[in-house]
């Protein structure tokens, strides 16, 4: 069972930094492969501001979003906005030379190293319940993502920029005919996606490690939790990064030899038989 | 009635003027001729060259012509290296029935993996292919008694080329046979892509929907060059083994598949010489930029091709195409006024 809410706590780190790449994917057409280096940049703010400056760890969250989502609204408005009409190749050599970018530029300024994260006393830790220990950490994550996907949710069904959102993503023309600012939409989404993957990066360095090589490194998992959950789809990242972590931990515990191979063997069978994602709606 | 049958024959010749060989063509060839006395304490780097531009020109076929995106090409690299290596345990060192199996083995692998592709879009396609670079990966890294695992398998055997012409340590025989390899394999690649079948594959590329209309039976021409680039792929794996007469994992690593299509971008994508040209440029730079600082390299490489996309699209060849019938075009139009 400990192992089971360990693949959880994973999910949910998965699906906060996958989630903007959902959006991003899915709702905006673009295929940003450079998100794990908003995740990476976000961890690096929280685990610097920790280890030089003393900072508490709850407050650096906070700094962890809104440093990516700066460096995100740049890019958006420098760079990404000229390759929206591009084709998938032209994104995807973009986003690959973003990523090569970045990882030079932390090793260049962080060192290759892991970084070390030391949590507070409050949440390190375990409960001790019949049959199931929960690191308090984990359960943090777990509430955390939970916050997250319900509020995501239901502020692109329910509020106005939702709707607008939407709409843009739907018919620019005509959303733009509506007067509706879609590139300032646009650029709104691709800072909230940053944000979050910068949110995940920070939380995440206890489980995932820090170094150089994430955006790589994670590349993988990201992109298997936006094609299983279906592009644009937030519950369905949702169960995607559940379903991912939970495969990945229990996979790496009990059948350590085969290791990673599972998780790809799947995603390239979601990808054949259901193109779309698990559960996602085949449109368009 | 006469302008189909006039125009056919036109048309036709078109093509046959495209397919003969230019005056610059033989001129790029001379090229590993005058390396090889200009550079002759460089070896092993020239026949790196070879290997990477016989690589990048497997990917040219299937991306630059059928417009496949790969990010899982080193899946099939890394097959033909590992073939050479297996080979080589088991006392069959011999280089050119290494090169036969690889592509054997890597066109296998290919032909299955193929009908992966046929369905979904772009973007489906880039990650099945990457799922399955990381599968074989996994593989390797796990079946330590076979692969070696992260140690790869030092000391692979091979016998002289021909039963005549030993490896030596400096590596003059394996430049000479990379080159050799590269420009036989070059000149099949140049036969097919110019060949009626090459040319449905560049209208595949174009418009897939017409094509299929035209009665072409797409589904089996993808898979057919699927194939073929896999094969390729394999031999320059192949090579690579032969020559270093070593296999290491990251013979199947994504930083491979994804430099692979940093340099074909880099060179330009479509033409066959934008691989060789982009194995050169990057290979080059790559001994003289990790000289200076290794780490960092990899910046300027994601900004060089952040700037193709967002400036030169052609990469170096197209963009020198586009130069030249751009001013031919001024000179025209000079001469009419």
């Amino acid at each position: 069972m400990t192992i089971f809410f360990d693949g959880i706590a994973l999910g949910m780190l998965l699906f906060l930094i996958s989630v903007g790449l959902s959006v991003t994917l899915g709702l905006m057409n673009f295929v940003n492969l450079a998100h794990g280096a908003f995740a990476m940049l976000g961890g690096y703010a929280c685990t610097i501001l920790l280890n030089r400056y003393g900072v508490p760890f709850l407050a650096t969250l906070p700094v962890a979003m809104i440093v990516p989502a700066i460096a995100g609204v740049i890019l958006e408005r420098t760079l990404y906005r000229r390759l929206y009409a591009a084709s998938d190749l032209d994104q995807v050599l973009f986003s690959i030379g973003l990523v090569f970018m970045a990882v030079a530029a932390a090793h260049y300024f962080f060192g290759s190293q892991q970084q070390p994260l030391h949590l507070p006393a409050y949440l390190s830790g375990q409960i001790h319940l019949p049959g199931l220990d929960i690191g308090v950490y984990r359960l943090f994550l777990v509430v955390v993502g939970l916050v997250v996907a319900v509020s995501l949710q239901w502020s692109v069904i329910k509020t106005p920029f939702g709707a607008r959102l939407r709409a843009s993503v739907d018919n620019q023309r005509v959303a733009r005919g509506m007067g509706i600012d879609v590139n300032r939409v646009f650029s709104l989404t691709f800072a909230l996606g940053s944000a979050l993957a910068g949110l995940g990066g920070a939380l995440g360095v206890q489980m995932l490690g820090l170094d150089p090589e994430f955006p790589v490194k994670y590349l993988v998992y990201f992109l298997i939790v936006v094609s299983v959950g279906g592009n644009g789809n937030i519950l369905g990242s949702l169960y995607a990064g559940i379903l991912l972590g939970v495969a990945d931990v229990v996979g790496k515990y009990y059948v350590p030899q085969i290791g990673a191979f599972i998780i790809y063997a799947v995603m390239v069978a979601t990808l054949i038989f259901r193109p779309h994602g698990l559960f996602g709606r085949a449109h368009k | 009635m006469t302008t189909p049958t006039m125009t056919a024959p036109a048309a036709l010749d078109r093509f046959r003027l495209a397919a003969r060989a230019k005056p610059l063509e033989y001129l790029f060839w001379c090229l590993p001729v005058i390396a090889y006395f200009a550079f002759p304490g460089n070896y092993l780097l020239l026949s790196q060259i070879a290997i990477t531009g016989l690589f990048a020109l497997s990917l040219d076929l299937i991306f630059g012509y059928a417009g496949i995106i790969s990010l899982g090409h080193a899946a099939f690299f890394g097959a033909g290296a590992y073939t050479v290596g297996l080979l080589g345990t088991h006392g069959l060192g011999d280089p050119l029935l290494g090169l036969a199996l690889a592509a054997a083995c890597a066109g296998i692998l290919g032909f299955l993996s193929s009908f992966l592709l046929l369905r979904g879009t772009n973007l489906s396609r880039l990650m099945v292919t990457l799922g399955v670079a990381l599968m074989l990966y996994e593989l390797a890294n796990k079946f330590t008694n076979i692969t070696g695992g992260v140690d790869g398998m030092p000391g692979v055997e091979v016998k002289p080329v021909l039963g005549l012409f030993d490896f030596d340590m400096f590596g003059r025989v394996g430049y000479l046979y990379s080159v050799a390899v590269l420009f036989v394999m070059f000149w099949l690649a140049r036969r097919l892509v110019h060949s009626p079948f090459g040319q449905s594959l560049r209208g595949i590329r174009m418009n897939t929907l017409r094509m299929s209309a035209l009665g072409v039976p797409v589904h089996s021409r993808l898979v057919t060059i699927y194939t073929i680039g896999a094969a390729y792929a394999g031999v320059a794996g192949a090579l690579l083994a032969q020559t270093n007469q070593f296999v290491s994992l990251d013979t199947l690593g994504f930083q491979r598949s994804a430099d692979l299509l940093l340099i074909l971008i880099l060179g330009g994508a479509g033409h066959l010489y934008g691989g060789l040209i982009g194995a050169i440029v990057y290979v080059v730079m790559n001994y003289f930029l990790s000289d200076m600082n290794p780490q960092y390299w990899q910046f300027w490489l994601g900004l060089i091709l952040v700037l193709i996309v967002l400036f030169a699209r052609g990469g170096i060849l197209g963009t020198a195409m586009q130069w030249v019938e751009s001013s031919r075009q001024r000179a025209r139009t000079e001469n009419s006024a």
